[in-house]
């Protein structure tokens, strides 16, 4: 991966300045390759990675499988379409699985939320066959961040 | 009641403590310190080699080893430091597995040493050179280098400092604290004044696999030199493994039985689970060295450029993961200096001239740290040398 890009998917909180100084480059360099990434469609945001079981407010996330008949014009991308338009779809992917077609994450406050986003708004999408929900019990990874509590750096203690 | 003046051996008592030590134990009791103190990496051990010290465990490997440490591992070592370095040893009665690269360092010194005997010891470098020479009953002879030299033992300062009782010469490079690396011309330099001596050298290469951008260069890779020179390396730096307490020296079979019988003796056998993982270490764990370097050299970079715009000038050190930086200029001594910063700002820094005399006028900076963390201390010790310069 492009050293600019491997920075941001490790950090997005790294300004140009600190970029620049790690890779050897000017922040004019960096800027202007920001750029050209977000112009280009490669750079499409950066997000940050939130523990939600340390938050005061509730969470819960599902991912739902779904079957569905993909339209003689536009295969699979229309149905797609009519599913990512709702913001409670955190993600959604086409997949090779032969029991499923279309993988989605929907987060929400409460269990009794995403059912019924998934009863009343995903389910009569035209095209969609059936659903299967999986709710999230616990997070161990996400965007290859552990989630546990920052270890003390024992390192002190010798020497 | 005993009299602990008279139970103790001159040598203990004389023994100074660590000149970092002295500065940690500043440290003890202080809250929100932001320290760039620690010589270790900041990684965890990667997994394949945990498990492989686990199985290990698990699979009742629980015994002493051969003393020369597992046939396995030495094989394994002996093509990793050909692959890497282009060093070729016998595993046989070549290679011997220590408790950490420490103990290979004292090996080597008390295998060569006799009493009055003279060690060279290249400074600013790491603190146990001299009291292991002390120890055994040597003299340690410290030969200075400033910052002009690029801190580097040049072959005229070698020359001035031999003896017909040198016995050691010591080559610490990559060099904890000031990062410089030897390359090849400067040590075929070193070598030709080295090969007119009957001196062993003793060339601690623990930080070999840090280097950036250029690849290290072992002395015993040159012509003649392989014979005389005890090469030192571990698992602590390169793998993140300093826990494991794993090191292993390789030297011609005279030297290396003479090592042998001494590390009998004290210590038996490296630890066993320590020698499993380190087996899988040298087995698949090149690519974990290039992440972990990876990561170093951009912290490097940062910290050299922030440095020297905050007014703290350092050269962009080629190895390890320390920078030697420069802070004679504020009028103050290398301990005010530092102790000043960690009482104004608590960032915590060690004095040059715990590595020798010659580190007065300077300060180690570790970068086995996070980048938010770097930028902190960075940020504190902004504040500070303005501070300084009202």
């Amino acid at each position: 991966m492009e050293p600019i890009l491997e920075l941001l998917s490790d950090n997005c909180l790294y300004s140009t300045k600190d970029m620049a100084a790690m890779l050897d480059m000017t922040e004019e360099e960096i800027e202007e390759k920001i750029k050209s990434y977000k112009d280009d469609g490669i750079l499409l945001g950066c997000q940050a990675i939130i523990d939600h079981d340390k938050t005061d407010g509730e969470h819960v996330c599902a991912f739902i499988e779904l079957k569905v008949n993909p339209q003689p014009d536009r295969g699979f991308d229309r149905i797609a379409e009519n599913i990512y338009r709702y913001p409670e779809v955190r993600s959604l992917y086409l997949m090779s699985s032969s029991g499923y077609d279309l993988l989605v994450t929907i987060e929400g406050s409460t269990m009794k939320e995403i059912a019924y986003f998934v009863a009343r708004k995903l389910a009569p999408i035209e095209g969609v066959v059936s659903t299967s929900t999986h709710f999230v019990l616990k997070k161990y990874k996400s965007k290859g961040i552990i989630h546990r509590n920052q270890r003390l750096d024992e390192r002190e203690n010798c020497n | 009641m005993i009299d602990y003046s008279k139970a103790l051996s001159r040598k203990a008592r004389d023994i100074k403590p660590s000149g970092i030590r002295k500065f940690f134990d500043m440290l003890e009791g202080r809250k929100g310190v932001i320290s760039l103190t620690v010589g270790q990496p900041d990684f965890d051990t990667p997994w394949h080699i945990r498990d492989a010290g686990i199985d290990s465990i698990a699979d009742g490997h629980t015994f002493y080893t051969s003393n020369r440490g597992t046939p396995e591992m030495r094989q394994e070592l002996a093509k990793y430091m050909e692959r890497r370095f282009g060093l070729r040893y016998h595993p046989e009665d070549e290679l011997l597995v220590t408790v950490g690269a420490s103990e290979a360092i004292d090996l080597a010194i008390r295998a060569t040493v006799d009493q009055g005997d003279e060690v060279i010891i290249p400074v600013p470098s790491f603190v146990c050179y001299g009291p292991l020479v002390e120890m055994a009953g040597g003299k340690p002879v410290f030969v200075e280098s400033t910052e002009d030299e690029g801190f580097k033992l040049t072959p005229d300062k070698l020359k001035a400092a031999l003896t017909d009782r040198t016995k050691l010469i010591v080559l610490p490079y990559p060099s904890n604290p000031t990062g410089v690396i030897l390359e090849r011309e400067e040590l075929e330099a070193l070598a030709e004044v080295i090969l007119e001596t009957n001196a062993v050298v003793l060339s601690d290469e623990i930080y070999a696999e840090l280097t950036y951008g250029k690849k290290h260069c072992s002395i015993a890779t040159l012509p003649g030199m392989r014979e005389r020179t005890v090469v030192v390396n571990g698992f602590s730096k390169a793998y993140a493994m300093t826990g494991w307490r794993l090191g292993y020296s390789a030297a011609p079979a005279p030297i290396t039985d003479a090592m042998f019988k001494i590390h009998q003796y004290g210590v038996m056998c490296a630890p066993t689970a320590s020698q499993y993982a380190a087996t899988e270490a040298l087995r698949n764990g090149d690519s974990d060295i290039e992440m972990m370097k990876e990561e170093y050299d951009r912290r490097r970079k940062y910290l050299v450029r922030a440095l020297n715009e905050i007014g703290l000038p350092c050269q962009k050190p080629e190895g390890a993961f320390y920078v030697f930086m420069k802070v004679g200029h504020y009028g103050l001594s290398s301990e005010e200096f530092c102790e000043r910063l960690l009482e104004e700002q608590q960032v915590a820094i060690v004095p040059g001239n715990a590595f020798g005399e010659c580190g007065e006028g300077y300060a180690r900076l570790s970068y086995a740290y996070s980048l938010e963390h770097l930028k902190e201390a960075v940020k504190r010790m902004e504040r500070f040398v303005r501070s300084l310069n009202k």
